[in-house]
């Protein structure tokens, strides 16, 4: 039997959910007996695969970039999972919502630049104006919340995942946890 | 059978298909909790006057196509109560997803973090995530006050604070002012906090049910709420 295709994304985020994940520690050995990690910021491929059954995806959707690889990351991905507050409601980086994309830049690239002030146009994605949660731009087939998810609810819920059955995520974590 | 136990009126009603009985003067909130049925709610406070205001507690009576705040619906005799239809269940997502939509609701960056009945009542309902756009207004946060924050972002209109400044503290120094999603709370007659007539109690921030209404000492640390202290001073001042 092939093993399950795991991927985990690290869109607008702070990249808490991903230590939170790797807190699972010795038990994250036990699990990866049973899928293979196949795109991740933890791993070195460039190009997110065809045919992944489990995608993690952390941060909103914040830039140009993330609008586009969301879109991929969906077409190619059976279930995808909202992962940690920032995928869910925007959390920290939605707070510029209400400032405004160029407010943003400005402050960073001329309010507060001493010397070369300019946005840069090249290898950096334009920030969209609205920061948005995943299931604003795609369908997502399961919600996460947490700041980030403890190690403990990743366990039980992959655990759960792994074995066919439906997590209740309600009694392990919430918003801000 | 004593001379007094025929001299309350009983009644009798049905909650989620269990026979209870309750006096007439309770609310069907009130039987409903002593006979361990859950029913969510915010705005309700052990100590204060029931208003309404959240709908949460909003329950299902045989016979009628509306729905009644089990907070503050009194029993009748025969009455059925169902508190969890599929309906409700519905109606009580909906209402949480606004009152997240509506302001800042970010839990992470919250002084009231861990110790929030919104963050909890979202969790004890089931909710992962608000299917409503997100509202990004930019509400005043008041400093003035030497101990206290309101920051009108956080906060969800429950009118808590305004009951306990009127009937317990006797001050009524919060109230509501303007109307629909311009409501807000204010200090006398819109006065900043710091230099209206609070009398520095505190009663508002014990009873504030997320991180509106928070003690500036608390920044930075956990900040739990006691609001349990009003049965307890009304039971005291009722001895007397």
């Amino acid at each position: 039997m092939s093993k399950l295709k795991l991927a985990t994304v690290w869109l607008d985020g702070c990249s808490g959910c991903h230590m939170s994940f790797l807190d699972m520690d010795e038990r994250l050995i036990t699990l990866s007996n049973q899928f293979d990690l196949v795109f991740s910021p933890l791993v070195d491929f460039k190009t997110f695969p065809e045919g992944v059954d489990i995608a993690l995806v952390e941060g909103a959707i914040s830039s140009v970039e993330d609008e586009h690889k969301i879109h991929i990351i969906r077409e190619r991905t059976k279930m995808l999972i909202a992962m940690g507050d920032c995928a869910i409601t925007t959390n920290v980086p939605g707070m510029r919502n209400s400032f405004g994309a160029k407010a943003i830049t400005d402050h960073a690239y001329f309010t507060t630049a001493d010397l070369q002030q300019q946005v840069p146009a090249v290898g950096v994605p334009a920030l969209i104006e609205k920061v948005r949660p995943v299931h604003e731009v795609v369908p997502v087939d399961l919600f996460l919340p947490g700041c980030p998810p403890s190690a403990d609810t990743f366990y039980t819920v992959l655990s759960d995942l792994l074995a066919g059955r439906t997590p209740d995520i309600a009694s392990l974590t919430r918003f801000g946890a | 059978m004593s001379p007094t136990a025929t001299s309350v009126d009983v009644k009798t009603l049905i909650i989620n298909g269990e026979n209870v009985s309750a006096r007439a003067d309770q609310t069907i909130l009130d039987v409903a909790r002593e006979n361990g049925i859950f029913i969510p709610t915010l705005c309700h406070l052990d100590g204060l006057t029931d208003v309404g205001a959240c709908r949460l507690c909003l329950v299902e009576i045989k016979g009628s196509p509306k729905l009644f705040p089990a907070c503050v619906t009194k029993v009748e005799e025969g009455m059925e109560v169902d508190t969890n239809s599929e309906r409700l269940v519905h109606h009580r997502r909906t209402i949480l997803e606004l009152l997240f939509a509506e302001r800042n609701h970010v839990c992470a960056v919250c002084v009231a973090n861990g110790n929030c009945e919104l963050q909890a009542v979202a969790q004890t309902q089931g909710l992962t995530h608000v299917r409503l756009p997100y509202r990004v207004g930019r509400l005043e946060v008041d400093t003035s006050n030497e101990r206290f924050v309101a920051d009108h972002n956080r906060c969800i209109l429950c009118s808590r604070c305004v009951r306990v400044c009127a009937e317990i503290e006797g001050a009524h120094v919060w109230d509501i002012m303007g109307r629909g999603i311009n409501s807000q709370v204010l200090t006398d007659l819109h006065e900043p906090w710091g230099a209206s007539s609070c009398t520095r109690c505190g009663k508002c921030i014990q009873v504030c049910p997320t991180g509106a209404l928070f003690d500036k000492s608390k920044v930075g640390v956990s900040h739990p709420k006691h609001p349990e202290f009003l049965p307890y001073l009304n039971m005291m001042r009722d001895g007397q």
